[in-house]
């Protein structure tokens, strides 16, 4: 019984509350209450998706319909009815050379899914069998005081995903070192607030490209003669910078309207100003802060696609760049694949930061 | 006033005013003005009030005429327009913990536990002691107002009622010259009320800390304190009238109940209120 209680506080601190529920399900205690809960948190989402996706298959073939009638009616008007109906065949065969281009179904992103998935574990085959052979070899290279031999292969669609994290943390963590710090100071000071004001505003609703580019401009001059990874350089630092702003502003407003009372206590007590900020200011601020960090990583999550598209820094951006210039048969199906992987990692990000502000935060929040 | 004979072994100058070595807090020509839009709104004015050492006062008046102001103003919080308060003999400046507040909402730091929300303030206080010591004085109040199983409870997880429990063993803790509080107990039921009235004239009893404590209540202005000043109604309020209570220490709430001149005072300050 105290295991059950345990779990249910885990799941619930990291915003699954509705784990519990199931669980309570599988061991068989579940009261009305409780399944009613269960209703409402499991069914019914679980019910809107597969409308959702039912909906979308429907939709797909209806395009998919549109698409290959005007296929055989062109073929009809241009090369007569022969042609026509071989193409209709041809269509009905299933054959890849005339299959309609448009929104895939349901089922074929699946199939691109395993794909991707099977091709990512022939790569990792591929890469570990190229450790593997340049062993000794690279030993000997770094004995000899030379760079070793690194695997320069097609990163498969997994390894771009975590290229992407690795940027988007990055990213991250440069606009909380930014924002929260200054958010901090310009909170402190009404004088500071009033005079950076306009300067924010004016930034704030700048677009991911025009950061980017101002990032290339500066960084490029940076860093000419040195040997670093400009892309993910400039990647993240845009990322950080169009992201940062949500941080910025909710630190500033949540140092700056911190509770009267509490003000008062510190005054009555007469405590310094770094025990004031520290031990008062702060703490009562960080529903505010993270809530601004969780915006801010959610935006750095969505921007970060279009950034990579830009900066030709690897990653899930350009994977589906690259699949859209492709024009393969599958890659209408891949793009949406990686829309569902990016949407998934956003909602994973977006929990990871709750359950950290429930881990420091005096604000319990159960993530809706 | 002439109701009451004044039986009390206290001396009084000639003037109407204590001798200045007994008096721990004075106001005096005290004046309190909000500028509006409209030209000045004076809150309080002329106001004179002494309060001797050891001395549990109450202030009772209708809302909005000036009580939390003043209150705020011997805090320090307030700044001053007119006049002049000081404690034994020196003029305040600003906050400070000499003057201890107990707000109306507890005010504490819900991330912190009870035991550190007194803390903050004894650390303030006494930095020269151990930590041993400064946590000694944090439980020993915390016992007194009755939460020794809640030191290490947050305070977004104690009740209302508990809260300010907590906030009055942070005033106390602090060993503040004079003590205000803030109609303390005005968001509570009245059984918490009553248990946390009992508490509060139990430390007092004990501590005898100099006591200015703002009520709506008669009978919470009555049980507790040595003398209650009503204040007029604002603008420009100013002391009506000032009851002595000579009921005998330690007080328990039957014996203030059942005493004779209980209804005599709750009747001569309704009279007053209602006038």
């Amino acid at each position: 019984m105290k295991q059950s209680i345990t779990l249910n506080k885990i799941t619930k601190f990291v915003g699954f509350g509705f784990l519990g529920t199931l669980k309570s399900i599988f061991t068989g205690n579940i009261e009305k209450e409780d399944f009613k809960n269960f209703l409402r948190k499991v069914i019914v989402p679980l019910a809107s998706m597969l409308l959702f996706i039912g909906l979308w298959h429907m939709g797909a073939k209806t395009l998919f319909n549109i698409e290959a009638e005007y296929k055989i009616e062109k073929a009809l008007t241009e090369q007569g009815q022969e042609a026509a109906n071989a193409m209709e065949a041809c269509i009905a065969s299933g054959a890849i050379k005339c299959q309609p281009n448009t929104l895939p179904s349901p089922s074929q992103v699946w199939a691109s899914f395993q794909t991707l998935l099977e091709d990512h574990l022939v790569i990792r085959a591929d890469k570990a069998a190229f450790i593997e052979k340049t062993a000794s070899l690279n030993a000997k290279r770094l004995s000899d005081g030379k760079n070793a031999i690194t695997y320069t292969g097609r990163p498969s669609f997994v390894d771009q995903i975590f290229t992407s994290i690795k940027t988007v943390f990055a990213g991250f963590f440069l606009a909380l070192l930014i924002a929260v710090p200054i958010g901090v100071v310009i909170g402190l000071s009404k004088t500071l607030r009033s005079s950076v004001n306009w300067l924010i505003q004016i930034l704030k609703p700048v677009s991911p490209v025009v950061w980017l580019l101002l990032v290339f401009m500066i960084v490029k001059t940076l860093t000419k003669n040195s040997e670093s990874d400009s892309a993910f350089i400039i990647s993240f630092i845009s990322v950080g910078l169009c992201s940062m702003w949500a941080t910025l502003v909710n630190t500033a407003m949540g140092v700056s309207t911190v509770d009267k009372d509490y003000i008062n206590v510190a005054k009555v007590l007469k405590l310094g100003t770094f025990q004031k900020i520290f031990k008062v200011i702060l703490p009562s601020a960080l529903p505010l802060i993270f809530t601004g960090l969780r915006i801010t990583l959610s935006v750095s999550w969505m921007v970060l696609i279009a950034i990579e598209l830009l900066a030709q820094s690897p990653g899930l951006g350009s994977f589906v760049w690259e699949e859209f210039q492709n024009g393969a048969i599958d890659s209408n199906s891949k793009i949406i694949v990686a829309m569902f992987i990016i949407g998934g990692i956003g909602f994973l990000l977006d929990r990871i930061m709750l359950t950290v502000q429930n881990m420091i935060s005096f604000d319990k929040n159960d993530g809706i | 006033m002439s109701i009451i004979t004044e039986n009390r072994t206290t001396t009084v100058l000639d003037n109407g005013l204590f001798p200045s070595n007994e008096v721990m807090l004075d106001l005096k020509g005290l004046k309190k003005v909000y500028p509006t839009p409209k030209g000045d709104y004076v809150v309080l004015e002329d106001l004179n009030l002494q309060i001797r050492k050891e001395e549990f006062v109450t202030i009772i008046g209708h809302s909005g005429c000036g009580k939390t102001t003043m209150l705020s103003m011997i805090a320090g919080l307030n700044p001053i327009s007119g006049g002049n308060i000081s404690v034994l003999g020196k003029y305040i400046k600003g906050p400070g913990p000499d003057r201890g507040v107990i707000f109306q909402s507890p005010s504490l730091m819900p991330w912190m536990t009870a035991l550190q929300n007194v803390l903050l303030g004894v650390n303030q206080v006494f930095p020269d002691a151990t930590k041993t010591q400064r946590n000694d004085i944090a439980k020993y109040y915390l016992q007194k107002v009755g939460l020794e199983d809640a030191f290490n409870k947050r305070a977004s997880e104690l009740s209302q009622g508990m809260q300010q429990r907590v906030g009055i063993a942070r005033a106390f803790a602090i060993k503040p010259k004079v003590l205000l509080l803030d109609e303390p107990f005005g968001m509570l039921d009245s059984l918490t009320r009553g248990e946390l009235q009992d508490i509060l004239i139990e430390i007092w009893n004990k501590e005898k800390i100099t006591a200015v404590m703002i009520t709506h209540d008669v009978d919470e202005a009555i049980f507790l304190a040595d003398r209650v000043v009503m204040m007029t109604s604002g603008p420009k309020a100013k002391i009506g009238d000032v009851l002595n209570i000579d009921f005998e220490r330690p007080r328990t709430r039957k014996s203030v109940l059942e005493h004779d001149d209980y209804y005599k005072y709750r009747k001569h300050l309704i009279d007053f209120l209602e006038h």
